[in-house]
């Protein structure tokens, strides 16, 4: 579903990671490890399509990536429900509230997202991924700050979307649990003084 | 894209959205005018159409870093940017969302304030129209100003300084729409003008601040 060969990115200018490849089928999970600074973050910020690579080919299946960054992008004012059924809606979906069920948050729905506790909004952001209904998941620490009970759910919830056909990129440092392939992208990183091989235009200016 | 639009009339009368500064700004700017030029009616009538203008131009300033400032801090942008929206038309319901709620009260609000100001009578229905028409384009070209500046720190003031000097065409054929019908000469070239500009505006600006933000994005 997801194939990445010899890809290279750069961020703010410098290369990060250079020939980094590898391959995600449905129904397979693959973990990205490395240590702080690594280009896990850029890797998934390339393949979510929001970073140019700088060389080599990315393949996806066309219009199937649901995205989870660090921030969940949840916004205070709105109540639980009202967050979820945004983002279902803007992906067409009508999984909010299987999402919500999954990620044990109905009890939370009328709820301001603002005064959920640092854990709970993190479920908030995973039922969001859920609730997109795409089927490859490429999710960024998707576990932190949240609960043993609460990776236990999140890892549930990811065997279940890989037993129904889905896929999963996750850059994470904690077993979450089910079976999955590990790439370690520290052979990958690319030194400080590797020419940049793009010719974007705003890296002249950086 | 209706569910965006949607979200962000609820964010913005929902508590802290600021719906409303806009409009109280201008309303200050209405009232303050008078105590400094002085209260001589006939100076008053001579200023109105270019003071109210000025005024409309500021308060939707005041209001345009929130545009996209407010997603970007919470990763919304990076998370809508990755949607199936198109990003020019997150663009497009962003600003249409900002003239709703900044915009529109100031036009229905702006032919009590030409009574503060002592606007002939016969200018009030053209203040009315040429801010309905002007206004549009103040949201756009102010979306496309904070694209430009998502992602900086305290872009605010940059955002003001990108942005006046662009808005100064759609000032000149607006306040020239007001003084005109106010005299009762013909309005039709400032009002083509106008409304030209406020087209324009929309049918590229999406599309430009889309790209500028795909690169701050990065």
């Amino acid at each position: 579903m997801l194939t990445a060969q010899n890809v290279a990115v750069a961020r703010a200018g410098v290369m990060v990671l250079a020939g980094v490849s590898f391959s995600l089928n449905a129904g397979r999970a693959l973990i990205l490890r490395g240590p702080n600074g690594a280009g896990k973050t850029t890797l998934l910020r390339a393949v979510a399509g929001l970073q140019p690579i700088s060389g080599g080919i990315l393949t996806a299946v066309e219009d199937d990536i649901a995205y989870g960054a660090h921030s969940d992008g949840v916004k205070p004012t709105l109540t639980v429900a009202e967050n979820l059924n945004f983002w279902a809606q803007i992906y067409g979906s009508d999984l909010a509230a299987d999402a919500m069920t999954a990620m044990q948050l109905d009890p939370l729905a009328t709820r301001r997202a603002g005064q959920l506790s640092a854990g709970q909004k993190r479920r908030l952001g995973l039922a969001r991924i859920l609730a997109t209904g795409r089927k490859i998941w490429v999710l960024d620490e998707p576990t932190v700050s949240l609960d043993t009970a609460s990776v236990a759910l999140f890892g549930a919830a990811v065997q279940a979307h890989l037993n129904a056909g889905g896929a999963a990129l996750i850059a994470t440092h904690i077993d979450l649990g089910f079976a999955a392939d590990v790439l370690d992208i520290t052979p990958f990183r690319a030194g400080a003084d590797t020419p940049v091989l793009s010719g974007q235009f705003d890296e002249a200016f950086l | 894209m209706r569910a965006l639009l949607l979200r962000d009339l609820r964010l913005a009368f929902r508590a802290g959205g600021g719906f409303g500064l806009s409009l109280a700004f201008f309303l200050m700017v209405a009232v303050i005018v008078p105590l400094g030029v002085g209260p001589a009616p006939a100076t008053l009538a001579l200023i109105a159409a270019g003071v109210l203008w000025v005024g409309a131009l500021l308060a939707a300033l005041l209001s345009l870093d929130r545009i996209f400032a407010l997603d970007y801090e919470d990763g919304s942008l990076d998370l809508l940017a990755t949607s199936p929206l198109p990003l020019g038309g997150v663009v497009a319901m962003k600003a249409l969302a900002h003239w709703l709620t900044t915009g529109l009260p100031l036009v229905a609000a702006s032919p009590i304030l030409a009574v503060l100001l002592n606007l002939p009578r016969e200018g009030y229905v053209w203040l009315l129209v040429s801010l309905a028409i002007g206004t549009p384009a103040l949201s756009i070209i102010g979306a496309f100003g904070a694209s430009l500046t998502v992602g900086l720190k305290r872009g605010g003031l940059l955002l003001g300084l990108l942005v006046l000097p662009l808005y100064i065409p759609t000032l000149i054929f607006g306040a020239e729409v007001v003084k005109a019908g106010a005299a009762g000469a013909a309005i039709g070239t400032p009002l083509a003008a106008l409304a030209a500009i406020t087209a324009g505006a929309w049918a590229g600006l999406p599309l430009a601040a889309a790209m500028a933000i795909r690169a701050n994005l990065r």
